[in-house]
């Protein structure tokens, strides 16, 4: 029943929105595209040309870029990983009756909420220390030596920090997925005589097929830009041992002062990321048309 | 049929869980205790039971100026997500109520400018606030919270919007409502909820994002996260006063947080899982 007069309301409602989000992605974007072909260091400003292919050319052929490319894509699976098997593990057991779940419930969700440099500075500290965490402190019990976790496995150290955060994520959505499972498909399967193992393999598993899917994308979109974590507990390093594609362009552009190369980093990322989010967009839209 | 867990295997669920959650939840609980001990407290070893000191939660006040970058986060969680609410209500509002054929398209492509890395375009972002003089403000980082959860705001909003029935519209114009007591009496009312779930996720989200806020401010702008990040450096010995600053950033948060299930669920699914 939309006359011409509410049509042309409804347009000028949207503009605001639509025009900022359009200045936002178009102005940075062009702009790092341009830099991406110019010789631009902040040391030397007035000193700028145009470069060609040559900063993409000095972020391929350095060592550091495949690293941190591996880096960022074992970050991205290690923390699915984790949080997928674990979250479905914990949607199953906080489905099951118990007392007190309610505060379970809220326990198991909490670290979503920890800002990210409180998150890593604790583990850091509080948990991880080869001299005074409380993991050192367990090892040193049992006879063992502490694991001096950020020098031995600094990626690792950080995939069990960020998978930490979003396990709550993943169990949060996975548990409302399963609450949603028809409590009488559960009962007809199991008076059919089909047991514990069959009836999560062909009932419970395929009802979460769609919510698994949305936290994997989801995850992914966050992950791939993981970065406080690895600024207040590595650093990046040792070397570049847990340096990620983020990490290593904020490295390039405020500690190299390389605008252009930077910027050259900054495409790739785009690229990267474009490609995880033409699966995501797939996902979300064909939601769109239920 | 009501299916009866025994008693017995209720409380070996309700061991297993809560062994498992407060495995999760001890980094924390651990942070909450060790921020009432005393600093040779902390690093002693473990301990549960804290002697019970306010000393560090002062200190970090007096000596680290906690007020302000509590302040900042304030200030710029609030006031980026107001901002959001007051673009984006219109825009859901007119695709939820007039969709036209471009409605779903318009939407696909503002979650589309989420995916763009926000590391790809620090360069450009960094020099124009440097050039505007935006850098260490609070205006600065309001806009650019604003900015980045727009599209967030805009879908939640959107699907919120969509339920309401739009035959309830239609009703009132019959009986001759202008188009102004239409919102005002009838749209309104059954708006609200969902706003105020919006507002309570982004307050949320704004609050804990940690790449603009630090790498835009360095001292007078600094929100929680960016004053947190600056203990990185020294080593041991401050530990019950990190404790302490880190229960004062994440408390309110998390409390909020404890509130928002259901709407984080929905919020950040895009409405895929309710």
């Amino acid at each position: 029943m939309a006359t011409r007069q509410t049509r042309t309301l409804a347009r000028i409602m949207m503009m605001p929105s639509v025009l900022l989000l359009l200045v936002w992605m178009i102005v940075p974007l062009a702009m790092t595209l341009w830099f991406s072909f110019q010789n631009y260091n902040l040391l030397n400003p007035a000193n700028v040309s145009w470069a060609g292919l040559f900063n993409y050319q000095f972020f391929y052929t350095d060592p550091a870029f495949f690293q941190s490319i591996w880096n960022t894509l074992l970050i991205v699976g290690g923390v699915l990983f984790i949080t997928i098997v674990g979250g479905i593990a914990l949607a199953l057991l906080l489905d099951q009756p118990m007392f007190g779940q309610g505060i379970v419930r809220i326990l198991v969700i909490s670290p979503f909420f920890v800002m990210p440099p409180v998150a890593a500075l604790i583990w850091k500290n509080m948990i991880m220390h080869p001299g005074y965490g409380v993991l050192a402190d367990l090892f040193k019990v049992f006879g063992a030596t502490p694991i001096d976790w950020f020098a031995q496995f600094p990626l690792l150290s950080i995939i069990i920090i960020v998978a930490w955060q979003w396990l709550p994520f993943a169990t949060l959505i996975l548990l409302t997925s399963l609450q949603s499972l028809d409590g009488e498909q559960k009962e007809a399967a199991e008076m059919d005589g089909a047991g514990l193992v069959a009836r999560f393999w062909h009932l419970t598993l395929p009802h979460m097929a769609r919510a698994i899917t949305v936290v994997i994308l989801i995850q992914t979109i966050f992950l791939l830009s993981v970065y406080a974590e690895i600024l207040v507990t590595t650093n990046g390093g040792p070397g570049y041992a847990s340096t990620n594609l983020p990490f290593l362009i904020y490295r390039t552009a405020l500690l190299g002062y390389d605008v252009g190369g930077a910027s050259a980093g900054g495409v790739i990322a785009i690229v990267l990321a474009n490609i995880v989010a033409l699966f995501v967009m797939r996902a979300v839209g064909k939601n769109l048309d239920r | 049929m009501a299916r009866t867990a025994s008693t017995g295997q209720k409380i070996a669920w309700t061991v297993v869980a809560w062994v498992i959650a407060l495995v999760i939840f001890f980094p924390i609980l651990y942070t909450i205790i060790t921020s009432f001990k005393t600093e040779p407290e902390a690093i002693a070893g473990i301990s549960l039971i804290p002697s019970g000191t306010f000393q560090n939660y002062i200190d970090v006040e007096t000596q680290r100026d906690y007020f302000r970058p509590f302040m900042n986060s304030v200030i710029i969680s609030l006031g980026s997500t107001v901002l959001a609410l007051i673009v984006a209500i219109p825009a859901a509002w007119s695709m939820a109520f007039s969709p036209t054929r471009r409605t779903k398209d318009i939407l696909m492509w503002m979650l589309s400018t989420k995916m763009m890395p926000a590391v790809a375009v620090l360069v450009p972002i960094y020099l124009l606030f440097r050039d505007w003089g935006l850098l260490d403000s609070r205006i600065g980082l309001t806009v650019m919270l604003t900015l980045i959860n727009l599209p967030i705001v805009v879908w939640m909003l959107y699907t919120y919007f969509r339920e309401i029935p739009g035959e309830i519209l239609e009703a009132s114009r019959m009986d001759g409502a202008s188009l102004w007591n239409e919102i005002i009496y009838v749209l309104t009312p059954m708006a609200v909820p969902g706003i105020a779930s919006t507002l309570l996720l982004n307050i949320i989200l704004a609050w804990n994002e940690a790449f603009w806020t630090i790498r835009l401010t360095t001292t007078n702008a600094a929100p929680l996260t960016a004053f947190i990040a600056s203990f990185s450096s020294p080593q041991g010995l401050f530990w019950a006063k990190l404790s302490a600053a880190s229960t004062m950033a994440i408390a309110p948060i998390l409390i909020m947080g404890w509130f928002s299930q259901r709407q984080l669920v929905r919020g950040l699914t895009f409405g895929a899982v309710k």
